[in-house]
């Protein structure tokens, strides 16, 4: 789960950790306001949950309130479009109003978990900002990791170390030292996937503060976390991937013109894979899980076709616990719902009580095209998108 | 021949009492595995259609001598059962569980380095030795006994390159899910490795998916340790970047493991990739020809 930067913020200052003094707020006339309360000099920061803002026209710095006004006004209510929003954008429903600060350098500071050794590690550069991925590609020796054990968090040495190979010294030094023990601590507390301050912040009195922040969670541990759990925004986040959501399905909208239903998320991509390699776009991913059930199959369905873009559909079924004919049921069920819809449907059924599964699909009032095996399904629907059927 | 289980596995079912529980240890003694005991705290003394329940793995392993557990309990307290099942000399666990924190998985991960016992998963179909016991959620008559060995971090994609190698005649002697959770315990390497020394099994399939380096790591291994033709197939190279594909696992970061990266990878060691998940089980049959 994807929390907003003021809100990931909170939960760092809870643990210790500097961030500038800031107020998010809904209204242009607000943020006039609070940059008054911040001295007349702010940064107007959208809230979304996309990174890349400042690249995308979304992060300015204000000399004056009525400045400030101009620009939240701007900024509210505008599709911003980043390096990590897709070409439609995302509508900024929020702006962060923050003090400005005297920028000495920019560092880079992250905490994930690194597979390859099944520990988190800690990720820091003396080169932060807004091209951290750069310095990462071309440069990755100059990435600074520290991996920790999860039984003892990050060891004062060790956030000693990384502070002193970031060239922070003195007063500096110790702040940033405590800053990253701070940030561990943060990171395996709440069960976050991933810690970012991008820029840390060296202040030219020497202070060092986070100036940005993003937290990712494990969703799998969110039970434990109804504090966490409460920050989800779901205007962030697709309409139809939420609705897919409440029946634990797994929906990612993506921009082809071929709705896929499959079981089993490797399964699922590899029909996206195959659909692609005949030439034609999946419209999305759709996971009915392992054991699907006629009913989570008739909402699965139903999503499929409410999306305004698929041209044609590919049901490609293996049947394990998910038995062909519940699904067929599902199927056809969906389709007793919206009579009106006209898409092709391309069937491949497979496994556990396939023959049950057909003949529900053959005598339902439907002509679905029957495909016998995966790449001939997916030939026919391409075709089927195309006007070719 | 096969590997990690066989006609001498007793397994344990932990979760035994609860719907899936229950209905997949029926379906793993309906294959022929032999049951011997299930688990769940509280309600030692019952029994699920003959299968006696044990209120732990301990008591259950004193009483029957089992030797593989299969784990179907919920999420928050399936990484205690699989450590419990360690504690008690239990050889090898199948975790088919979705769904454990990260967290509670590094916790795992720390006390099994301190214990001899192997885990399978979680979040995984399991492990299958055609004809001889099947531990796990997996269609066991899709199977038939023979020479291909499969691995894979997909379930329902697994079956299709099985189905495929079915219909080819090849059979398997041993097909294993490794799971799609970032923190698998058994991984590509270890499943190779006995792979490589096992005689039944005289080529491997090796199904992968974006996110992480594991195929990359594996490729590297079947370079300088393995001599069996190796096909290979990576789900997901038109997923976007950055988006998650269901499987914990299967996330994009920056240029490390695309598919793309993954193929390059696979292919400069010599394994054959399939470009179609279609052409898994043809592949196969054509480096196993050669």
């Amino acid at each position: 789960m994807k929390i907003h930067e003021f809100q990931a913020k909170e939960i760092l200052r809870r643990y210790g950790v500097a961030t500038p003094r800031g107020q998010v707020v809904e209204s242009a006339a607000e943020a006039a306001e609070i940059c008054r309360d911040w001295g007349g000099r702010c940064v107007v920061k959208a809230q979304i949950h996309a990174g890349g803002r400042g690249k995308g026209g979304g992060v300015k710095l204000a000399g004056t309130p009525e400045e400030a006004e101009a620009i939240a006004a701007s900024i509210l209510g505008m599709q911003l479009v980043t390096p990590q929003t897709g070409p439609e954008g995302q509508t900024v429903r929020k702006v962060l109003i923050e003090e400005a600060l005297d920028i000495a350098s920019e560092l880079y500071l992250s905490v994930t978990l690194d597979r390859a050794s099944g520990k988190p590690v800690l990720m820091a550069s003396a080169s932060g900002g807004m091209d951290i991925e750069e310095v990462a590609a071309k440069d990755p020796d100059a990435i600074i990791r520290e991996t920790i054990d999860p039984q003892l968090g990050i060891l004062p040495f060790q956030a000693r170390s990384v502070a002193s190979k970031l060239g922070l010294e003195g007063s500096t030094g110790r702040q940033a030292a405590k800053l990253i023990g701070s940030l561990v601590t943060a990171y395996l507390d709440t069960d976050a996937s991933l810690v970012e301050i991008n820029p840390l912040l060296i202040t030219g009195e020497g202070g060092v503060v986070a100036l940005d922040a993003k937290m990712n969670f494990d969703d799998n541990a969110l039970f434990r976390h109804p504090d966490i759990r409460e920050m989800r925004d779901l205007a962030e986040e697709n309409p139809l991937e939420v609705e897919a959501g409440k029946y634990d399905l797994n929906y990612i909208k993506l921009d082809g013109e071929i709705g896929c239903m499959v079981n089993g998320a490797g399964l699922a991509m590899a029909t996206m894979d195959i659909i692609k390699l005949f030439g034609g776009e999946p419209a999305n991913f759709l996971d009915v899980g392992g054991s699907a059930s006629e009913e989570t199959v008739q909402n699965a369905f139903r999503i499929l076709i409410s999306d305004e873009t698929v041209k044609a559909v590919l049901i490609n079924i293996f049947g394990g616990i998910a038995r062909a004919d519940r699904i067929a049921n599902g199927v056809v069920a969906a389709l007793q719902e919206t009579p009106d819809v006209k898409l092709s449907g391309v069937v491949r059924l497979e496994g556990t009580n396939v023959e049950q599964g057909r003949k529900i699909l053959q005598e339902a009032n439907y002509d679905f095209i029957v495909a016998k095996d995966m790449a001939d399904a997916a030939q026919k629907v391409v075709a089927a998108a195309k006007g070719g059927v | 021949m096969a590997i990690w289980v066989d006609n001498d596995t007793r397994l344990v079912v932990q979760g035994i009492t609860g719907r899936e529980g229950q209905f997949h240890a029926l379906g793993c003694r309906d294959y022929g595995t032999n049951v011997v005991a299930g688990v769940t705290p509280g309600k030692g003394g019952q029994s699920v259609e003959g299968i006696p329940v044990y209120d732990s793995v301990a008591e259950a392993r004193e009483a029957t001598s089992c030797n593989v557990s299969m784990i179907f309990v919920p999420p928050p307290f399936a990484a205690d059962a699989i450590m419990e099942a360690a504690a008690a000399g239990v050889e090898l666990v199948v975790c088919i569980t979705e769904g454990i924190p990260v967290a509670d998985m590094l916790k795992v991960r720390a006390y099994l380095e301190a214990h001899p016992t192997r885990l399978i998963g979680p979040n995984c179909p399991g492990i299958i030795s055609p004809g001889m016991a099947k531990i796990g959620i997996m269609p066991g008559h899709i199977h038939e006994p023979g020479k291909v060995g499969v691995v894979s971090r997909s379930g329902t994609l697994t079956y299709e390159a099985v189905w495929q190698v079915t219909n080819l005649g090849l059979g398997q002697s041993t097909c294993i899910g490794i799971g799609g959770d970032p923190l698998p315990g058994t991984n590509f390497i270890d499943t190779l490795a006995a792979f490589a020394d096992d005689p039944a099994t005289e080529g491997v399939i090796l199904i992968g998916e974006i996110g992480g380096s594991a195929e990359e790591e594996a490729a590297t291994w079947v370079k300088e340790n393995l001599d069996k033709p190796v096909v290979g197939f990576i789900a997901g190279r038109t997923a976007p970047p950055g988006r998650r594909m269901g499987h914990a696992g299967a996330i994009i970061s920056g240029g490390k493991g695309t598919a793309q990266a993954k193929t390059q990878a696979l292919t400069a060691a010599g394994i054959t990739v399939a470009e179609s998940p279609a052409e898994i089980g043809v592949s196969m049959a054509r480096a196993l020809e050669k």
